[in-house]
């Protein structure tokens, strides 16, 4: 049954992709909602039987169909309760995204349907791949979909947006594929030429028989493709660029579950397979995930289009999730988790609302806008509901993973009895200044939106009447669809957004059983980790002495390793 | 059947394992003789004869490969030559249906409305395909080599086909300069590897490969005249894989060459280059044990060197080149070269796993290759050439199937998964980093992530770009065999990730040198004394001394 399913959780949107492709254009997104919502029925009824709720443990266990047995590929396909969280995620934000997007697309359907369906069977895949090439794979195709999603529906610098997305995400993910690559030989030599890329299999490998140097490296190159999908501070240019271009629904899925797929790496490959790494690396990381929450909180603070605003709170965000990870215990990894989740939910709905401001006035700018409660009552509740959730207000879903990524990162020192860390309080206090800034700048931005007097885009005369919105079409490249909608939300507006608010209110009021169940995943994902941080505490570095806290002499030592030896030495050898 | 005649000679396993190439040459004749036939109606079959000959061959290999004549062989890499000569025909006979059309296409629509009288001085059709499968042929040959004779006159004769086919490509003068540019740096490089050959035959007393392989074994140290001899052959066949520093000609010839020219001269030298190096470097792959145990084979330091270098260079240089380009074909020419560069991390990793991947490789690239160029050579603007990225803007509004088949490839070409492209870099890789090439890999890693960005540039400006005034007069040619062939190798790197166990079983030609295979290759040439005598007198008695030490 439930390897079945596993394979259902693929094959429906790719059945929905080809039937989108061959069936006429006006009934793609008819095709691509039920195909999504299919897909939802199916997480759901995987999640119902899942086994491995309380125990962390990964199911399916059935090996998969054997691909490339020469180099041990294989599609296996399986998850813990975090990936199956996130697959529902997935699952979940997908046909609200495609009914969100019914007017706004109008051309060129085809394509914009058969691309999400595409994605989505790429972003599952990740979270149910159980062989790295296969994670690799789905995690590298989502970069296609995204390409001609941002690059054919974008706004009007929807191009170099695409391509800069493109090529910065592709650019960290070869590294990462030569540190998996890496992992797999190194598996390959220590087992007699027998390949695998089993990530249990690797990560069991890396983190037990390879020697602390390379596990540094490995861990380096597994990090570099993770950082930018997350993305990290000095790498998170493309994404405020990107969200700015994507349509709506783009930018729900990118913020939702494409940013995911970064912490979800991290969690599930960079942790686990080179916690030397982990642990040496652990306060650089968890700097910059401090100055990502501190510097683009900032920048918020000074954004004046509201769609901008929300990418760049997305970094900060994303930087609590980082440091709740690299606090190293489980309550931080929990807690990240946590976030993952509702993060993608609360950023998600941000991005839907300003979507329907966006279709209707034709602008995101802040200084054109404001006092809507007067006109949008209804759009102006959910907008001021799904803000509170996004910044953290307690009783709604984003408070939980906040409040225990912070705990995780409070505790998170090096004397602490159970699971040992290298942050502490101080750490946890100035990014909890995040906190302050978040609010700051989002409660700023509602007061814009949604109080004061009312400001419209000049000339602008919608919602008088039936009469014809004169909304400046400011080079989008949709043409306004404005007096097609009425002046308030619409029924499926609506229809998307309360979803979504139970959802959010449910997981507020009672988040213990995701607690409980990502917990066991988390302490399985650590377990490596106790030890090593307390020597690491101990000696300050776990790297043998000629490469101590030494990149150059490391470089050095790399670099000899991978010369040839001497001929005539090695000849002699087998003479 | 061939091979049955040729059982009773003793020169039975050379010849035996030469039948597809004989064939070719049947083939070279004819094509040449019906090139010039009075009747359009034979004109026209020319090429439908040329790809059946290469279907033939591709029997023919199949058959030959399968014999007891590869065990007898004393070849280096014995099993190199069955896949290598399939993989030609199989995307030789893509090309053919690239140029089939467009090859004479202004001269016999002239003869067709009575414009022109039919002239033979003029068609050049027969000549085209001639050339074309004695250059497919000379390919093939390469993989067979066994002496530095046999490989040097291989070479050339791959090579020397290509400077007419160049010329004659299309009648435009800028073909006509592109020829003769090609002409004499090819001939400056020949020299180049010819001296090459001379030092190592100095250096080693033989001609034959596997003898020399034997001797050098035996030396303690590789004296300097060998090194320096494998140098120079390296960087002269480094001109035939467009690698640097040889690589000045490749933009200049691929833009004045006509597009069904360029697909050639896309794949087919590329191989050839691969090949001859594989078979050259044969000579100083020395068996060895890695840390675990592993056997693995080795190079002397100053050539692996050599070949790091040109490999890193033509990696960075390629691609960086290829960045600063509207003009299609010479976009291309630069990623050519950054292709080479990723077949040239093979050779470093060595016979085996190394040599395999590229064999592997060279599957996917060709494939996307000739897909790519099969799209360019579909279209015309005002019965010229489309070559800017201009003409191709908003390809898919007027030419659908073309505008994604283009994306397709190059997509497959960034190496995007699940395409044949990126299985094609994974088994580079994974043979790199297995034999301790990671920092030559991270380097290929970080040159593919730039390749991304001129590649996007076929997805983008089909796909996302509108026509403009220019692109108006942009047409698909009246022949449908070029968009036949774009769609055949557009499904193809869309299909093949599926029998991918099967490619890479089929590209598994090569195994890691032993003491005991290069004694048994060295010893079969004692026992093919009396060919080994015809060829080369010194022979017989050099391998005596071998054995005698």
């Amino acid at each position: 049954m439930l390897p079945a399913l596993t394979y259902l959780l693929l094959l429906v949107p790719i059945a929905a992709a080809a039937a989108v492709s061959l069936a006429p254009s006006r009934t793609a997104k008819w095709i691509a909602t039920f195909g999504s919502l299919a897909a939802f029925v199916v997480s759901l009824a995987f999640a119902w039987s899942f086994p491995g709720w309380s125990d962390g443990s990964m199911h399916p266990a059935e090996a998969g169909i054997s691909i490339m047995p020469s180099l041990g590929i294989s599609l296996t396909m399986g998850t813990d309760s975090v990936g199956l969280m996130l697959i529902l995620l997935t699952t979940f934000l997908m046909p609200l995204a495609m009914i969100g997007s019914f007017t706004a697309v109008t051309e060129r359907e085809k394509e914009y349907y058969g691309w999400f369906m595409l994605l989505e069977a790429a972003m599952v895949g990740v979270f149910l791949a159980k062989d790295a090439i296969m994670f690799y794979t789905a995690y590298e195709f989502t970069l296609v979909p995204m390409f001609f999603l941002i690059s054919i529906f974008g706004g009007k610098d929807r191009r170099p947006a695409s391509i800069k997305f493109f090529l910065y995400t592709f650019l960290g993910s070869v590294l990462t594929l030569s540190g998996i690559i890496y992992i797999a030989a190194n598996y390959a030599n220590a087992h007699g030429g027998q390949w695998t890329f089993d990530l249990a299999a690797l990560a069991n490998h890396c983190s037990t028989a390879m020697d602390r140097t390379t596990q540094y490296w490995v861990f380096i190159l597994l990090m570099a493709g993770f950082a930018v999908k997350v993305p990290l501070f000095p790498v998170h240019t493309w994404l405020p660029l990107a969200h700015d271009q994507a349509p709506t629904a783009g930018s729900v899925i990118l913020a939702g579950t494409l940013l995911k797929l970064g912490t979800y790496g991290v969690y599930r490959i960079a942790l686990p397979t080179a916690p030397v790494g982990g642990v040496e690396l652990d306060q650089f990381f968890a700097i910059l995930c401090v100055i990502a929450i501190v510097n683009t909180a900032l920048i918020c603070w000074v954004q004046k289009d509201a769609k901008k605003l929300i990418a760049y709170s997305s970094v900060s965000h994303l930087g609590f999730c980082m440091l709740g990870l690299f606090a190293l215990n489980p309550l931080g990894a929990t807690g990240s988790v946590m976030y993952m989740t509702n993060h993608g939910l609360s950023t998600g709905e941000l991005f839907l609302c300003i979507g329907m401001i966006y279709e209707r006035y034709n602008t995101k700018n802040m200084d054109e806008l404001g006092g809507l409660f007067k006109k949008m009552p209804v759009w102006s509740f959910f907008m001021v509901l799904f803000t509170f959730a996004s910044l953290g207000l307690p009783g709604l879903n984003g408070f939980v993973g906040e409040f225990l990524c912070l705990m995780g990162c409070f505790i998170a020192e090096p004397g602490a009895s159970n699971y040992p860390g290298l942050l502490g309080p101080w750490w946890a206090l100035i990014a909890g200044s995040g906190l302050i800034l978040a609010a700051m700048y989002l409660l700023i931005m509602l007061g814009k939106l949604v109080w004061g007097p009312l400001r419209e885009p000049h000339g602008d005369g919608h919602g008088d009447a039936h009469g014809h919105g004169g909304a400046q079409d400011h080079g989008g490249s949709h043409a306004t669809h404005g007096s097609t909608l009425p002046r308030d939300l619409s029924a499926r507006e609506i229809g998307i957004l309360v979803p979504l608010a139970i959802v959010c209110l449910a997981i507020g009021f009672y988040p213990k059983p995701m607690l409980e169940a990502i917990t066991p995943s988390a302490e399985k994902v650590l377990a490596g980790y106790p030890a090593l941080v307390t020597e690491y505490a101990a000696n300050g570095s776990l790297l043998p002495a000629t490469a101590a806290g030494s990149p150059e002499v490391a470089i050095a030592d790399v670099v000899t390793a991978t010369e040839p030896t001497s001929r005539t030495n090695e000849v002699n050898q087998t003479r | 059947m061939i091979s049955s005649l040729l059982a009773a000679s003793n020169m039975s396993s050379k010849l035996t394992l030469i039948a597809p190439e004989i064939l070719l040459f049947v083939g070279s004749v004819v094509v040449a003789v019906l090139g010039l036939a009075r009747s359009t109606a034979i004109r026209r079959a020319v090429p439908t004869v040329t790809a059946l000959f290469l279907l033939g061959s591709i029997g023919v290999t199949a058959y030959v490969y399968r014999t007891d004549a590869v065990e007898t062989s004393n070849l280096l890499l014995p099993q190199l030559g069955g896949f290598v000569k399939a993989l030609i025909a199989v995307i030789g006979i893509l090309l053919v249906m690239i140029a089939g059309p467009a090859i004479d296409r202004r001269l016999e629509e002239a003869f067709d409305s009575g414009g022109a009288a039919f002239d033979p001085i003029r068609v050049m059709r027969g000549e085209y395909f001639a050339f074309f499968l004695l250059s497919l042929a000379g390919t093939m040959l390469i993989a067979n080599a066994n002496d530095l004779i046999w490989l040097f006159l291989a070479i050339e004769l791959s090579s020397l086909p290509t400077y007419v086919m160049v010329a004659v490509s299309r009648g435009s003068r800028r073909a006509q300069e592109a020829a003769v540019k090609y002409f004499y740096l090819g001939a400056l490089s020949a020299a180049t590897f010819l001296y090459g050959f001379a030092l190592l035959y100095g250096a080693s007393g033989t001609l034959d490969l596997a003898e020399m392989r034997m001797v050098f074994a035996n030396m303690p140290e590789l004296p300097t005249l060998a090194i320096l001899g494998g140098v120079m052959a390296i960087l002269g066949i480094a001109f035939k894989l467009a690698a640097v520093p040889m690589h000045f000609y490749a933009p200049d010839v691929y833009e004045g060459a006509g597009s069904q020219t360029t697909a050639f001269l896309g794949f087919m030298p590329k191989i050839a280059g691969a090949v001859a190096l594989m078979v050259l470097l044969g000579v100083f792959w020395t068996p060895a044990t890695d840390a675990s145990g592993a056997a693995t084979a080795v190079l002397p330091n100053a050539i692996l060197a050599t070949l790091w270098m040109i490999a890193v260079l033509t990696m960075v240089l390629g691609n960086i080149g290829a960045l600063l380009q509207r003009n299609v074909k010479r976009m291309l020419a630069y990623s050519s070269i950054a292709q080479s560069g990723y077949l040239l991390i093979g050779i470093v990793t060595g016979p085996g796993a190394g040599y395999n991947s590229i064999l592997f490789y060279l599957i996917g690239y060709g494939v996307m290759n000739t897909a790519v160029f099969a799209v360019l050579g579909s279209l015309e603007r005002q019965g010229e050439e489309v070559e800017t990225l201009d003409d191709l803007s908003g390809l898919r509004q007027r030419q659908p199937a073309l505008a994604w088949m283009l994306a397709l490839s190059a997509i497959g070409l960034i190496g995007i998964p699940p395409l044949i492209g990126f299985f094609g870099k994974l088994a580079l890789f994974a043979a790199a980093i297995d034999h301790g090439q990671t920092a030559l890999v991270i380097i290929a890693a970080v040159t593919t992530a730039v390749s991304a960005f001129y590649y996007l540039q076929l997805v983008a400006v089909p796909m996302l770009g509108s026509p403009t005034a220019r692109t108006d007069a942009v047409h698909a040619v009246p022949s449908s065999w070029p968009r036949v062939a774009a769609v055949v190798c557009g499904v193809g790197v869309l299909v093949m990730p599926l029998a991918i166990e099967r490619l890479v079983t089929a590209s598994a030609a090569t195994e890691v040198p032993t003491t005991q295979s290069i004694e048994a290759a060295a010893g079969a040439v004692e026992t093919d004394a009396v060919d080994a005598a015809v060829l080369d007198p010194a022979a017989g008695s050099t391998g005596a001394k071998i054995a005698a030490r």
